[in-house]
């Protein structure tokens, strides 16, 4: 088993999400991470999936995902060949006294503070899953009230695009 | 351009795609369309009495005639009484298109009268659906499903339409624009690959074909036959096969799978190259996968490209349609032969040959001179021949018509394969018999199914669709008896149907409006069989009275390896001969 991230471009219309949740749970495949929203194509959305299953079950996803008519192009963006983002909400309880200790991490891992008041701090940060899951560590001692997280988002390095042929071919 | 209903535009948009014949029922959310039909010159709506009657006959139509079949319900319980042979069709790989009304757009989501979410009920049973709630959407929709669902590997698009699209005002354009951008269906197979195929069938000592329904749906049987005389290999064809390959034909080893044939069960453990052409490698066919064929690779030829490789790695893959890969095959081979290179399967035939005489299919007629369930459905057979239709509903006498009834033609044989949808047989033999009305079409039916889908034969009675029914009754759930037989000491748990008792299926007939016969005993079959053909009136319903006791043989209990086969109680085959091993 291991983590693989798919990048799926679908039609943009009602139900396609459905669609595709309907299908790993039908499949038995368990989706780790998802994340949607618009591409540079008006009614094209990108689907960042990522999924924790060994090579020839990942091949029946991308060919039963490839089945779905709405799905337009499945790419698989090897980890370390593409930029992968998690976005990062947290709540962290502070006073007088750990304040600056939290700020310091905070600057530490490049994070922002979005809110603060009186008895706590809400940091924003982005990352890769490791950045994230290490920063969530060091706070988790001061105490996490609230968190809420995206799922990934990852583009390849370099000018291709995902898209390059798919939507010019139509 | 003159305004028109949505309902005027949805009866004009299956007029324009070729549609002759819908079953359905009308209900409340699909009620405007009723309306219009009722004018149409093009489309004969028969009015089914089950939305599962519906959906069946479709698929019963589109399997003989190769088209695509039309069934419609309205919203909530006629939707969802349609689930059932929408699946039916999404396992078989049957062109269809169903469209159901559903509430108007402001309803939808309140939980209104009559509301069932179909199209997310049936995201995993379709190839594709709509929902569509603006009138002006009519047309691209339905253009758009018959394409779908009769091109690539075939198969169910549901299409949902709300009540106020079909009552709204609407232009009527045809052919409207399709817009798939994500479907592109693989037809053409890679040539480089087909060549790798060539050479190792050239290669190979004891190859297969190894044939599925994909042959049948592609209309490949010819080119089967063509490339099964060119190379001399012999031919198995699955449940869903029956008739792509002549069963007269000497390379013809028969089914294989749970009751398959020796030969046929034998040659795949035994070969070193499978050809699986149109086929998916189902767990019916292959018993316990680990140790299924395991000394052979494997050619696999499909126009659905997750069925390469879902159960059995291909060493070959090839995705296109069956007969144009065969041809392409037919071609390089011809060309490999004209250079002196062809495959010799001389020892391979003569063990094959040897299994084939040693375990032929057989039965024994019971002791206390009563019926014989493989008597009555070999005899339905010979005495109908090869140009008849047979649907068959799920179950003992399901397997028996796939094993005593000889096919010689593809699209003679009807059953529900994947799903194994009892009470399938009535509703599709309707289906093919408004699809095929010169040919003698028969239902071969158990007491079980029969008395699930049974309604339809007063729309059979009422339309002047006159099928045959020879009902296969032994009082019992007999398949899944023979189980309890077989694996849970003879405790009969609710299996008896107690059909000696009730219901009379001759007076049923008669109630119908059919013709109804009983027949008892092994010297009243021939002239019963005789008499329901010459009577085309009406329906006929031949209730064949058979031994309860009778098994499927031979059998792969369910799990085990196909070599565990047995083709009579605790007698399995030798595979070798001391003096061949």
């Amino acid at each position: 088993m291991s983590r693989h991230t798919l990048s799926v471009l679908v039609e943009d219309q009602p139900g396609v999400l459905a669609r595709i949740a309907s299908l790993f749970a039908r499949r038995g495949f368990n989706i780790e991470s998802l994340a949607v929203g618009p591409t540079e194509a008006v009614g094209v959305s990108r689907m960042t999936i990522v999924v924790n299953v060994a090579e020839s079950p990942l091949e029946q996803v991308t060919k039963q995902l490839n089945k779905l008519i709405n799905v337009l192009k499945i790419v698989e963006l090897d980890n370390s060949a593409a930029v992968q983002r998690e976005l990062l909400l947290v709540k962290v309880k502070a006073d007088s006294k750990t304040r600056s200790a939290i700020l310091e991490t905070v600057s530490l891992f490049r994070a922002k503070v979005v809110d603060v008041a009186p008895d706590a701090i809400t940091i924003e940060a982005t990352g890769n899953h490791d950045k994230i899951q290490a920063l969530l560590k060091v706070l988790e001692e001061y105490g996490i009230k609230e968190l809420v997280q995206s799922g990934m988002v990852a583009i390849g390095r370099g000018a291709k695009a995902v898209s390059d042929r798919t939507l010019r071919s139509n | 351009m003159a305004e028109i209903t949505g309902a005027q535009s949805l009866i004009q948009s299956l007029e324009s795609a070729g549609v002759d014949t819908v079953f359905g029922i009308p209900g409340g959310a699909i009620l405007p369309a009723y309306d219009p039909m009722m004018d149409s010159k093009k489309l004969r709506h028969i009015l089914v009495r089950h939305e599962q009657g519906a959906g069946h006959a479709a698929e019963g139509y589109a399997h003989v005639t190769g088209r695509v079949g039309v069934c419609m319900a309205t919203s909530g319980p006629g939707a969802t009484n349609l689930v059932t042979p929408i699946a039916d069709a999404h396992m078989d790989s049957i062109p269809m298109v169903a469209i159901t009304g559903q509430v108007p757009s402001h309803a939808i989501g309140t939980d209104a009268f009559q509301e069932a979410d179909i199209r997310g009920i049936t995201f995993p049973i379709t190839k594709h659906n709509y929902l569509v709630t603006k009138a002006d959407d009519i047309p691209r929709a339905i253009a758009e499903a018959f394409h779908l669902a009769s091109t690539g590997r075939p198969g169910p698009v549901l299409v949902d339409i709300s009540k106020d699209a079909l009552n709204a005002k609407t232009t009527f354009n045809w052919p409207p624009v399709m817009n798939l951008p994500g479907y592109h269906p693989t037809t053409k197979p890679n040539s480089k690959r087909v060549k790798e195929a060539a050479d190792r069938i050239i290669a190979a000592k004891k190859p297969i074909l190894y044939v599925g329904g994909g042959v049948i749906r592609s209309n490949a049987a010819k080119e089967l036959l063509q490339l099964a005389e060119l190379t001399q290999i012999p031919v198995v064809t699955t449940l869903m096969a029956r008739g792509a390959f002549p069963d007269s034909h000497p390379q013809h080893l028969g089914m294989p799978g749970m009751h398959g044939s020796v030969a046929a069960v034998g040659s795949l453990q035994q070969s070193d190259l499978l050809i699986a052409l149109g086929t998916r490698f189902d767990d019916r066919v292959t018993g316990q996968l680990s140790s299924f064929a395991p000394e052979a690779d494997v050619i696999h030829v499909d126009i659905d490209p997750a069925e390469i490789g879902k159960n059995r790695f291909a060493h070959v893959p090839i995705v296109g349609d069956a007969k144009e890969t065969i041809i392409e095959l037919i071609a390089v081979l011809k060309d490999e032969h004209k250079a002196g290179r062809i495959g010799n399967y001389e020892a391979w035939w003569a063990n094959l040959n040897r299994l084939r005489t040693e375990y032929p299919l057989g039965y024994d007629h019971p002791t206390d001179g009563s019926l014989s369930p493989q008597y009555v459905i070999e005899r339905i057979g010979a005495i109908n021949g090869p140009d008849a239709i047979y649907a068959a509903g799920v179950g003992q006498h399901q397997m028996w018509a796939a094993q005593f009834v000889k096919y010689e033609k593809p699209g003679t044989w009807l059953n529900s394969g994947g799903l194994g949808t009892m009470g399938y047989a009535i509703p599709a033999a309707m289906g093919a018999k408004v699809g095929a009305p010169d040919k003698t079409v028969w239902a071969i039916d158990g007491d079980g199914c029969f008395q699930m889908t049974n309604q339809e034969l007063a729309t059979c009675t009422i339309n002047n669709i006159p099928i045959k029914v020879g009902l296969i009754n032994n009082n019992a759930l007999g398949m899944v008896r023979q189980w309890q037989s077989l694996f849970y000491n003879n405790r009969y748990s609710n299996t008896d149907l107690n059909s000696n008792r009730v219901p009379d299926f001759v007076k049923l007939a008669d109630a119908y409006g059919c013709h109804g016969l009983r027949c008892e005993t092994r010297e009243e079959v021939d002239k019963t069989i005789e008499k329901a053909i010459e009577l085309n009136d009406a329906p006929v319903v031949i209730d064949f009275v058979v031994h309860k006791d009778a098994m499927v043989w031979p059998m792969v209990a369910a799990g085990m390896s196909n070599s565990e086969i047995k083709f009579a109680r605790d007698l399995a085959p030798q595979w070798m001969r001391s003096d061949d091993e």
